[in-house]
């Protein structure tokens, strides 16, 4: 299947922000199953990028196209429809507040499938338990520390069995062996669920060991794009410096 | 100094339609989506609660003391030139009228717009709206639409309550202090208060429900730039939403009162 079926392709994606240009040309295809990093610097445009995928952004200019049909033209009812196929993981999980922790995970069951409250319940369970979250079904979110809202997040992305699943910082403002947890669960959904997935991450520990490819965005362009050994041993002056994390060399830190 | 002047107002002007033309744009879609179903009932009748039945204290207390003072205000102003007797009339038409429905539209403008714009505002800079669009939810109506028919709905019923307590607060001060013949009191309000008056009241409240529900949620939806985002957010839509109750009074009762 490698290099003859794209399931994700973002084609020469430009966007500004009242007269800032974020993304000036980006380009990435990522590969059926396979988990795609986008690392770069804080304010280089990553969440920008992932945004347009999902169509909660519509691009300037290029577009993204998901198998086969682009989306960044579509109208909002079809998109909902391929929405479906997505799920989503925020940095800060944005779980709705005045929800349950498994009515947060059954969201998308409730809204668009005529499942019992019961059946909803169950699959919403079954899910917490896949992330470690078992017993905690009736909490409401704002009693969860930060690690626990990640993971009902990541439930609340999976539980409509989705194909494509993005993560805006999967592991920003965790620590690190919580960020770990994180991480193996990342590899585990990919596992498990045969899912292709976007990350989106300056955390380059997360990335090597979730990204079966590495796609550095700076500049508002992918810069290079390549396997974490690849990336690892990269020429490029500006990915070295960015993933050894110096504040010398050609990346502005002001 | 002079094109920086132009500018300035240029801008102003520019950033000023937008948003107007953005509200009309929401409120045309929130319009839309409020007939189509399936209907949010759960969530509809949550954001009932919100703004009707968690206002209905305020409204009380604001009604009965609006009425005593209109009773008391009334009967020295009125004894002056001996027309104690309309007490009961002026009373009750100023209250139908004009003071049920616009102290309730400000009192609702206070707490539920407040809280809307706040809520929403906070959904908006935590990505929980954007979470809704990526769950394939439409967040106007997920979010915008119950608020929006709960405050149409909600309004001309507070109103209707505080009518009918300010009505009995004015009564109360009128005969048990002021020594008014109840008889007379009763009688001069039935006779010349119409329902037309209190109808028109409650058209106005529906009005106001609408322009509180809109601009509150507007303004939270669209909360850019973290916390302080939020209360810019939340302070700006009890203002505008209480100016709007206002003017809209005056044209609504210029329209409907003559």
């Amino acid at each position: 299947m490698r290099g003859t079926f794209w399931v994700i392709e973002i084609i020469n994606l430009h966007k500004s922000f009242n007269n800032h240009h974020v993304l000036c040309g980006a380009n990435l295809r990522v590969e059926r199953g396979e988990t795609m990093v986008v690392i770069g610097g804080s304010g280089s445009g990553k969440s920008v990028l992932i945004k347009h995928v999902i169509g909660l952004l519509t691009p300037d200019e290029g577009s993204v196209v998901v198998d086969g049909v682009d989306i960044s033209h579509l109208r909002e009812k079809d998109l909902n429809e391929f929405r479906k196929k997505y799920g989503m993981l925020f940095q800060a999980a944005a779980l709705f507040d005045s929800l349950t922790v498994w009515e947060n995970v059954g969201f998308g069951l409730m809204q668009h499938t005529s499942l019992s409250k019961d059946e909803i319940w169950e699959i919403a369970k079954r899910k917490l338990e896949m992330v470690g979250l078992k017993g905690n079904e009736d909490l409401m979110p704002s009693e969860l520390s930060g690690g626990m809202r990640k993971r009902v997040g990541l439930a609340r992305a999976i539980a409509m069995e989705p194909e494509i699943i993005l993560y805006d910082e999967p592991t920003t403002g965790l620590d690190p062996i919580m960020a770990d947890a994180i991480n193996d669960l990342i590899v585990e959904m990919k596992k498990r669920l045969n899912v292709t997935a976007i990350a989106i991450t300056h955390d380059m520990v997360s990335a090597y060991k979730i990204g079966d490819r590495i796609a550095m965005l700076y500049d508002g362009k992918i810069l290079e794009v390549g396997t974490p050994d690849e990336i690892k041993k990269s020429a490029n002056p500006v990915v070295q410096q960015f993933i050894t994390g110096s504040s010398v060399g050609p990346i502005r830190t002001v | 100094m002079f094109t920086k002047t132009i500018t300035y107002i240029g801008r102003r002007t520019i950033d000023f339609t937008a948003e107007v033309g953005r509200g009309f744009i929401m409120f045309g879609h929130t319009l839309s989506w409020s007939i189509r179903p399936p209907f949010n009932l759960r969530n509809i009748f949550q954001q009932m609660e919100a703004i009707g039945v968690n206002s209905l204290p305020v409204v009380v207390i604001m009604a009965m003391f609006t009425g005593m003072v209109l009773a008391i205000q009334t009967y020295t102003g009125f004894k002056r030139f001996n027309a104690e007797n309309f007490m009961g009339t002026v009373v009750a038409l100023s209250i139908t009228r004009e003071l049920g429905p616009v102290l309730t539209g400000l009192i609702v403008a206070g707490r539920a717009g407040a809280a809307m714009a706040a809520e929403l505002g906070t959904m908006r800079v935590t990505e929980q709206i954007d979470a809704l669009v990526t769950l394939a939810t439409n967040p106007i109506k997920y979010l915008v639409v119950p608020r929006f028919l709960a405050g149409f709905l909600m309004l001309p019923l507070l109103t209707a309550v505080a009518d009918f307590i300010g009505i009995i607060g004015g009564y109360l001060i009128a005969v048990h202090l002021l020594d008014a013949n109840p008889v007379i009191y009763i009688r001069m309000t039935t006779k010349y208060v119409e329902l037309n008056d209190i109808y028109g009241g409650l058209l106005k409240a529906g009005v106001f429900g609408i322009i509180i529900s809109t601009v509150s949620c507007y303004k939270g939806f669209y909360t850019q730039g973290g916390a302080e985002g939020v209360g810019k957010a939340t302070t700006g839509a009890v203002v505008l939403s209480m100016m709007l109750v206002l003017i809209a009074n005056y044209f609504l009762a210029a329209l409907l009162f003559r």
